[in-house]
């Protein structure tokens, strides 16, 4: 399948996902699409697989069963092109305590080959300009919550994983991703994101990971 | 290339910042070799007999000993993740954190191990080999004890299997480190020694990040 311009026709799909951790299967059968702009809310209860699913679309988890493809080709051909299209904001905030707010943010830039010149920018969205030069050791939790989502806007990535992005953050934080979020599909990006909580994302589709449970529990 | 140097110079900034560690291992070194002179009796000849072989089992216990941190810390605040998804190979960022290893920890002790020497009488002869020497296998000591902390990352009581995996595979590096200096205090060649020290960092260098980042990824699954 060739796709002659890849800025309208890219596509980030999964057929057939199913997920193992340890012993237990997590999610089976499980297929999803993602179209430029596209976002998708993962929801279901605790350890039904969110995190799980996440981790399969970023490529760290192997899934057990089906494939992802990114515009018809397998991602599994190439793990580091995909590295290289996505951000995974999990549920730790990976920050150094010795590492001031900006070096942070300019290592991860850095880690991912791309300018270090949006660095600015993702502390100025996140409000944490006046904390730059602070050393994360001292940050509170909703403030390196903020930090961590920093990242997504501090190196560009088409395809955004977010796992319980609002845990920690206030109000005012919350509206901040979802403006950011908002952004990034409007110039085409991706987003799936693993929530508890309704949050207020247009026209976004929805996979309840519970109907993807096993049928029969393994005996 | 730029990522790969950024890990470097994050490693680095933190050792430096944390300071604490790399500190530890270097006193660790020079207590441990100050400790056999009290042991085995201030005789100069037996010190000078035995001064190559001290340094060189002191200096394997320094690296070991700042090994589980290696990856230990990354592991547990999802850093390793992020490295691990960056679109540099998992070796390569192996690679660069077993050079920032080295370059805190392996430097150190090849810059304090003349004056150790020197406590024990070493014949004079026998420096510059001991720091060649050092200076040639440290660096293998930084790649294969990566294997070990990768393979032991998330284990129970990861310190001591750490040392169970390790310690065997540091012999031969001992074996023709120390002979390296023993043979140019008795007035030989020290080439060959130095050739297969080279020989084994020559190995060592792509085959160890590519057995650790291996052992990493289940691990970060």
């Amino acid at each position: 399948m060739s796709r002659p311009s890849p800025s309208d026709a890219r596509l980030f799909e999964g057929r057939g996902l199913a997920c193992r951790r340890g012993e237990r299967l997590v999610f089976e059968q499980l297929d999803f699409q993602l179209v430029p702009g596209g976002a998708v809310l993962l929801t279901g209860p605790n350890g039904s697989g969110k995190s799980s699913l996440l981790r399969v679309m970023s490529g760290l988890t192997p899934p057990l069963a089906g494939a992802l493809a990114w515009d018809g080709a397998a991602v599994a051909e190439d793990p580091g092109a995909h590295r290289a299209r996505l951000h995974l904001i999990g549920h730790q905030d990976a920050l150094k305590p010795v590492l001031t707010v900006a070096e942070t943010l300019a290592f991860s830039a850095a880690l991912r080959e791309g300018p270090r010149d949006r660095v600015p920018l993702a502390l100025q969205r996140f409000h944490l300009t006046d904390l730059a030069d602070l050393p994360c050791r001292i940050l509170s939790a909703g403030q390196r919550r903020r930090l961590a989502l920093a990242r997504l806007l501090a190196s560009p990535a088409p395809l955004w994983l977010l796992d319980e992005p609002t845990t920690g953050l206030d109000d005012a934080s919350t509206q901040d991703l979802l403006a950011a979020v908002a952004e990034h599909r409007a110039g085409g990006g991706m987003i799936a994101i693993a929530t508890h909580l309704p949050l207020p994302i247009a026209a976004a589709g929805l996979i309840a990971l519970g109907e993807f449970a096993p049928r029969r529990s393994a005996a | 290339m730029t990522a790969f140097l950024a890990l470097v110079a994050r490693d680095l900034r933190l050792a430096l910042r944390q300071g604490s560690d790399a500190a530890l291992v270097v006193a660790f070194f020079v207590l441990a070799v100050m400790l056999f002179p009290f042991g085995v009796g201030p005789e100069p000849q037996l010190l000078a007999r035995i001064a190559a072989g001290v340094v060189w089992v002191t200096a394997l216990l320094a690296a070991l000993l700042s090994l589980d941190r290696l990856f230990q810390q990354d592991y547990e605040d999802g850093c390793l993740e992020a490295i691990a998804l960056a679109p540099l190979p998992l070796e390569a960022a192996v690679l660069a954190k077993c050079l920032a290893h080295w370059l805190t920890t392996g430097l150190p002790l090849v810059a304090v191990a003349p004056a150790l020497a020197a406590l024990l009488q070493l014949d004079a002869g026998g420096y510059l080999p001991l720091v060649f020497a050092m200076a040639l296998g440290t660096p293998s000591l930084s790649l294969v004890g990566a294997v070990g902390a990768a393979l032991s990352l998330g284990a129970r009581r990861a310190g001591v299997l750490l040392s169970l995996l390790v310690l065997p595979l540091y012999i031969p590096v001992l074996i023709f480190g120390v002979a390296a200096v023993e043979q140019a205090v008795a007035g030989f060649a020290i080439r060959p020694y130095l050739s297969i020290l080279t020989a084994f960092l020559v190995a060592a260098l792509p085959l160890a990040p590519w057995a650790a980042a291996a052992a990493l990824r289940p691990a970060l699954e």
